[in-house]
């Protein structure tokens, strides 16, 4: 039961980057990959206030959120000027650089060896100690998420980010300054993956630099190139499939030499054939 | 009066002239016709009176004062003039519907952000659509429509905005007859709501029929203006255009 709810906590965390990423990258059509960079800022602003300073867990979520808006929204502003590959580009280079700093600057982060000793929240008397009740806090904040994204997207906002997704130039023409657009569903998508950073660094006591690499970045956009890219719903399907999919091929009996090999081989497969026979993810509603 | 002016435009590509000291004055309510060969920069007319390329030279002047120097692409519209696209351009993976309703509603990131729709978005959006005959297709992707179709799309994407000056690029290729019945309805009726209407076309049947002046261009330069009938009889006209 106890890893069930291990399981649990961790797809509500991912589910919570993967409907984060979904509004930049499915709705917008910005391909992003530094998602794992604010992801990371937010798990370090807890981290660190948790274990040097007398800043309580929410206070220190609120905090990464900030930080993480204001960066974000500089980064936004540098990207904006940037379109399709080359986009990709600039966010790879973004979170490389974030990366780095979370590896080297030693007297902040503890470079490699990492911040331990995070504690739970606690919060109106309830101990998030309990996997449980910790539990119970990841998916409220999953559904705040969900409902704020929701808001978004069914908003004349979300149609105005479709728009600039499939065609930028021609919405221009219609009166709309994109680059503000762009920047914004940045900033708060951004702020969104701060919020799954903060309850990861708490949930796990430990943070290091390798869980905000690029390949986290690249991952969570697996989740919702497979769940469906501009599905909010998709990406949280995506984040089910992909935290549990490991779990699943435990069981297939693979030899015990080879087992942790061939489970890599099939989780690839299985993304091959999804991207050669439904492109557009589970429950996608664009195609990248 | 002239509700737009161009006075000395140039646009150039690589230091070739598209648009070279190009002036003409548009009269309020009327139909122009802008017409010339292929390359003649009739498309680099429209896309500098839309903000899509920049002016590189001389000015663009709109009711006699607003002057377009210096206007970002996106307040274009904010001076009443919209406009299609020779190439159509949609938003493919978006349906018939949100197509029109995403240039219905309010401009800034914040309004739009906690704007709800309201009776009269949804109002505009079906009179447009009915006018080209695709409220029943409103919930279809703009993608999965015929070229035709989407053609009328976009007309209909234009006359949501309720713009003062319409440009057309060749709003008539690719259509069936009765699209074009259409289409010649929508430009006659939106002529007698003293809206302006600049089209650029290849179909001189089409241009006798509607157009109240034309100007005819050839290498980015104006060669000849005025009436139809008159203008496409000069024999530099015929040269130019019908190469005979």
């Amino acid at each position: 039961m106890e890893y069930l709810i291990h399981l649990a906590i961790l797809f509500s965390i991912y589910a919570i980057l993967g409907v984060s990423l979904n509004l930049v990258v499915g709705y917008a059509g910005l391909l992003s990959v530094t998602h794992a960079a604010f992801y990371g800022i937010g798990a370090y602003t807890t981290a660190i206030l948790l274990t040097k300073t007398g800043v309580g867990f929410f206070g220190s979520m609120i905090l990464g959120v900030i930080i993480v808006i204001a960066l974000s929204s500089l980064i936004g502003i540098v990207l904006s000027k940037f379109k399709g590959d080359y986009y990709a580009l600039g966010t790879f280079g973004f979170n490389t650089i974030i990366f780095a700093i979370f590896l080297n600057w030693q007297n902040l982060t503890m470079g490699p060896f990492g911040i331990s000793g995070i504690p739970k929240p606690e919060l109106l008397g309830i101990n998030f100690a309990n996997n449980f009740n910790f539990l119970i806090l990841t998916l409220i904040f999953l559904g705040l998420i969900y409902f704020v994204s929701r808001f978004i997207t069914k908003s004349p906002f979300g149609r105005v980010l479709k728009a600039i997704r499939e065609d930028e130039k021609a919405i221009v023409v219609f009166g709309y300054n994109t680059p503000y657009f762009k920047i914004t569903i940045f900033f708060i998508s951004a702020a969104m993956a701060a919020v799954a950073g903060s309850l990861f660094a708490s949930y796990l006591t430990f943070i290091d630099p390798s869980s905000f690499r690029l390949t986290e970045s690249v991952f969570i956009l697996v989740i919702i190139i497979l769940g469906g890219l501009a599905n909010l719903r998709g990406a949280i399907l995506g984040a089910l499939f992909l935290i549990l999919l490991p779990e699943i091929l435990r069981f297939v009996g693979f030899p015990p030499d080879i087992a942790a090999q061939m489970r890599q081989v099939v989780y690839g497969v299985i993304l091959i054939l999804v991207m050669l026979y439904r492109p557009q993810g589970l429950m996608g509603e664009y195609k990248l | 009066m002239k509700i737009l002016e161009t006075k000395n435009l140039i646009k150039r590509f690589n230091g070739i002239h598209a648009v070279a000291l190009l002036s003409i004055g548009i009269e309020k309510g009327q139909i122009t016709g802008i017409v010339g060969p292929n390359g003649s920069g009739k498309t680099t007319l429209i896309d500098l009176l839309s903000g899509v390329l920049e002016i590189d030279g001389g000015e663009v002047i709109i009711n006699g004062v607003r002057k377009l120097a210096g206007v970002l692409p996106h307040q274009i519209s904010s001076y009443g003039i919209t406009r299609t696209f020779q190439n159509v351009r949609l938003f493919k993976q978006m349906s018939v519907l949100d197509n029109i309703l995403v240039v219905a509603t309010k401009r800034s990131v914040f309004t739009s952000l906690f704007e709800k729709h309201i009776e009269y978005h949804y109002e505009i959006s079906e009179e447009v659509l009915q006018k080209v005959g695709l409220w029943e297709k409103k919930n279809q992707l703009a993608m999965n429509l015929s070229y035709g179709q989407q053609k009328l799309l976009e007309i209909a994407r234009t006359l949501a905005m309720e713009a003062e000056i319409y440009l057309f690029d060749e709003p008539f290729a690719g259509l069936f007859p009765e699209m074009k019945k259409i289409v010649t309805g929508i430009i006659l009726e939106l002529k007698q709501k003293n809206k302006t209407v600049i089209l650029v076309e290849h179909d001189i049947g089409l241009i006798r029929e509607l157009c109240d002046q034309i100007f005819v261009m050839n290498e980015g330069k104006l060669l000849a203006k005025g009436k139809p009938e008159a203008v496409l009889k000069k024999r530099e006209v015929i040269e130019a255009y019908l190469g005979e």
